[in-house]
């Protein structure tokens, strides 16, 4: 009699690059000036797991990137506008590529601004400010932020109206659902009463890893994709089928896993056009919200 | 080598689709193309296809026109956010309603893409992208490296496309050229109550853009009239976007009035 088949144990399915359309740089490492509680990434005054990005180690990944094709650039931190050398590394990369930057706006005055602003006018391309906000008023914000979050964020989201951004708000979706609608409507008005002409809000789902896992419990066992939920999936709406992100550790395959060895897929990106195993509780949560962390 | 003129999104403006048509015959157009989203935003959609039939123009599929025929629940046009698709989806509910079967499989004939060699230079004709039908390729969102990547897995040194309603063209640095010839259903959100689209001369790959005057209170009144959004009606009028406007690039959303 022959041994029964061994029952496979989780089998995990694997996402395809399709193209290398967008790349993220780490550009501030895992540095920030506030330390919010909900951070998928644990960045902080004192977090130096990735190291903030010089203009000489940025430059070769953005020629690389041109070199494939690239369409957009995206540059994260940790809080960029600690980074000195932000505008040199924005200057070489709009001279490539449309470019966003995300911030939490709360170092930006009006000379920031309108150095930015003078960037984005020499490129063809648009340079996008996308700014991250979790409340309508500062005991909600505040509480998942910082103290004097609330109030440094507006100031440095006016002197971007100031200086003619319209910058893209992005809320962290702290509330359940079904409310979605009401709340995006609320801090329509409240970004249009501090004087932003033309409010745009993003709402991104929250990701239980990181700081934000000791706050809210992380991902269950049961939270993970099988081949059974990319039945029929279109894999274009993963982020990570067009898009890749280098940080002073390397090449990684999305922004949210910067924290997981497995998810750093080489030195270059040339080296990261591969495949990837969607074996993470995040993976479960792109997958199941569609979400994408571009504009 | 014939001057051609091609277009893009009528988005059911039979007044813009007239005027335009007639423009280009006047001028002694060779051959005209459509580029696609015959409906969608304006009053007539059945008025599109009888149109096009009358004075020969060549179509290739929009998503709207891929939607449409497939009887999909939505238009595909590939928006994020929730207020440009919740004006999107009006628009779509307003087109399916209207949509005979004879404008359905008229639409479902429609190729993805057209391929010609005109003097010399092998042009791709699309909706979106040559690779995506819903692909926007806005001036100031698209790379050279990316447009010069695209051009290049599709085997063209002339793609010509549509998809974000706004007209613009560049010159790659390796040599190979990229038309978006707008939407003539809309306005380009510059103030001016006109349907643009591209005019290639006798001897030019290069694109003219001609802004074709037409009766845009007409339309505006027959859109009130059939019930669709006043902003819509408010778009034609003004030549200004008022909806679906989140999905904007910067420098575009910067230079219109909302």
């Amino acid at each position: 009699m022959s041994a029964p088949a061994a029952i496979p144990i989780a089998v995990v399915p694997t996402v395809p690059l399709l193209a290398l359309d967008t790349v993220w740089f780490q550009v501030a490492g895992t540095l920030c000036n506030l330390t919010c509680s909900h951070c998928f990434i644990t960045c902080g005054p004192t977090n130096r797991r990735h190291a903030m990005m010089s203009r000489a180690e940025t430059r070769p990944y953005l020629d690389e990137a041109r070199a494939l094709g690239v369409r957009d650039f995206y540059f994260t931190g940790g809080e960029p506008f600690l980074n000195r050398e932000l505008h040199s590394i924005l200057e070489d990369a709009l001279a490539m590529a449309p470019s966003t930057v995300l911030t939490n706006a709360t170092l930006i005055d009006a000379a920031e601004a309108s150095r930015l602003r003078a960037l984005e006018q020499e490129s063809r391309y648009s340079l996008e400010v996308r700014v991250s906000l979790d409340g309508l008023d500062p005991a909600s914000n505040d509480a998942l932020r910082g103290e004097g979050s609330f109030a440094g964020a507006l100031t440095g989201l006016r002197e971007l109206s100031r200086a003619g951004f319209d910058p893209i708000v992005t809320v962290a979706q702290t509330w359940s659902d079904g409310d979605d609608a009401a709340l995006r409507a609320r801090f329509h008005d409240t970004l249009r009463d501090v004087g932003l002409a033309r409010p745009r809000v993003k709402v991104l789902p929250m990701f239980r890893v990181g700081r934000e896992a000791n706050r809210s419990g992380g991902y269950g066992s049961r939270e993970r994709l099988t081949p059974e939920h990319l039945l029929g999936f279109d894999m274009q709406k993963l982020q990570c089928s067009t898009s890749r992100m280098v940080t002073s550790r390397g090449v990684y395959v999305c922004p949210i896993l910067i924290d997981s060895e497995d998810a750093r897929l080489g030195p270059t990106l040339r080296a990261s056009l591969r495949s990837f195993p969607l074996a993470h509780g995040a993976c479960h949560t792109c997958w199941a919200t569609g979400a994408t962390c571009r504009n | 080598m014939e001057p051609i003129a091609v277009f893009g999104g009528p988005y059911g403006n039979h007044l813009a689709l007239r005027a335009v048509l007639e423009d280009a015959v006047g001028r002694g157009a060779g051959a005209i193309y459509c580029l696609g989203d015959l409906g969608g935003f304006g009053p007539r959609p059945g008025a599109m296809a009888p149109l096009l039939e009358e004075f020969e123009v060549i179509a290739v599929a929009g998503n709207y026109d891929r939607a449409l025929a497939q009887r999909r629940p939505d238009c595909g046009c590939g928006y994020t956010h929730p207020k440009d698709n919740e004006y999107a989806r009006i628009a779509y509910a307003y087109t399916d309603a209207r949509a005979s079967e004879r404008d359905r499989g008229w639409m479902g004939r429609l190729p993805e893409s057209l391929r010609l060699l005109r003097g010399g230079r092998r042009y791709l004709l699309c909706h979106g992208s040559p690779r995506q039908t819903n692909e926007f390729l806005w001036e100031s969102a698209s790379s050279d490296a990316f447009l010069e990547r695209l051009a290049r897995d599709a085997g063209a040194d002339q793609i010509l496309c549509t998809h974000t309603g706004l007209h613009w063209q560049r010159e790659l640095p390796h040599g190979a050229r990229i038309v978006n010839v707008g939407a003539i259903g809309r306005p380009a959100n510059d103030g001016l109550r006109a349907a643009w689209y591209a005019w290639f001369a006798a001897d030019r790959h290069d694109a003219q853009f001609v802004p074709v005057p037409y009766d845009a209170e007409a339309v505006a009144a027959e859109m009130d009239g059939e019930g669709l959004p006043p902003a819509f009606g408010d778009t034609i009028r003004t030549g200004w976007w008022t909806t679906c406007l989140e999905i904007l690039p910067a420098k575009e959303r910067a230079r219109g009035r909302w």
